[in-house]
């Protein structure tokens, strides 16, 4: 299936970060990707039916058409998001985070729904991540077991049913719980009631991810925040091996 | 042409944490008796067709695909013929 996409043998592979309406974490992205790791990035307008040659598709956070409705409801059918599913089925690299997570539920790439914070209230603060899984490659050259990094949305409540809990749980697919800082698991540290802690997960094939925290807000140095470094080299390196 | 209302529903096994808290807001009030306040969504919209069967197609479709998400929600529509 790998072979359908278009590989690049360059030492940059190229993100390409999709633009909504409402997007606010698409610069953040951009700059952790592009500035600070140094890998090629370019911005994907919605209305686009071109992912210009992306080796990796990032859908970022923000509040695309306002949430109206559901997150993400409006978005999944943004003009570009056929071209993106059909990447993602013929196993293009594509990363959800926050808003782009909801939107992966929506359309279906991911199993699942995202509701409302359990407080009812907008949770905008760092958390820490237990990394569940590190033989993915979007987690593969993450050295530490627990990562910090911050978290803001309203709607952060992953629910789903029994069925595909259990198969979530089996097949490893969820990647990063929210935890303490030493990785203890429990509602204490549960920032807005989700599903046994679940703050990211991935597809069954391992090559879409979709994950509530941001870890381009915790790529730049000079912000105090590292640990989502990890995510974007493991990803890189992934395409170039 | 037709006038569709549509009413969203929020399964009934999947979490409501804005009804919840709306009927903590009830119990301050002294409702006592209110139980399991559930919150949903009320869309209306207009069809432009005079073919009933269409319109019924239509308003499926849009609740299947946008209005509703069938993994936690379920649907109920009227349709009303309007001139």
């Amino acid at each position: 299936m790998m072979d359908e996409i278009k590989s690049h043998n360059s030492a940059k592979p190229k993100f390409g970060v999709v633009v909504f309406p409402g997007s606010n974490c698409d610069h953040d992205a951009y700059f952790a990707v592009k500035k600070i790791i140094g890998y090629d990035a370019e911005f994907l307008w919605h209305k686009e039916k071109d992912l210009k040659n992306s080796d990796v598709i990032i859908l970022p956070g923000g509040f695309s058409y306002g949430d109206y409705l559901r997150t993400g409801a409006i978005a999944r059918f943004s003009p570009i998001m056929e071209k993106v599913y059909n990447f993602a089925e013929k196993g293009g690299v594509v990363i959800g985070i926050c808003n782009g997570f909801q939107i992966l539920l929506e359309i279906g790439l991911l199993p699942g729904v995202m509701i409302q914070n359990e407080s009812l209230k907008f949770v905008c603060k760092d958390v820490f991540l237990k990394v569940e899984n590190k033989s993915t490659r979007f987690t593969n050259l993450i050295e530490k077991e627990i990562l910090k990094t911050p978290v803001a949305h309203g709607d952060g409540n992953y629910f789903t049913d029994e069925e595909t809990l259990r198969d979530l749980e089996k097949y490893n697919q969820i990647v990063f719980r929210y935890s303490s800082p030493e990785g203890i698991v429990n509602n204490d540290y549960n920032p807005n009631g989700s599903l046994k802690n679940i703050a990211g997960i991935i597809n069954r094939k391992g090559n879409v991810l979709g994950m509530m925290p941001h870890p381009e807000r915790a790529c730049d140095p000079t912000l105090g925040k590292t640990d989502g470094v990890g995510i974007f080299k493991s990803i890189a390196e992934s395409l170039l091996n | 042409m037709y006038k569709a209302t549509v009413i969203v529903k929020r399964r009934p096994k999947i979490l409501d944490p804005q009804g919840k808290a709306v009927e903590q807001g009830a119990k301050l009030l002294g409702f006592n008796n209110v139980k399991k306040t559930r919150i949903g969504k009320y869309i209306e919209f207009f069809v432009d067709t005079n073919d009933k069967n269409l319109a019924e197609k239509e308003v499926r479709e849009y609740s299947e695909k946008l209005l509703s998400n069938p993994i936690m929600e379920d649907f109920e529509y009227q349709l009303e013929e309007v001139k």
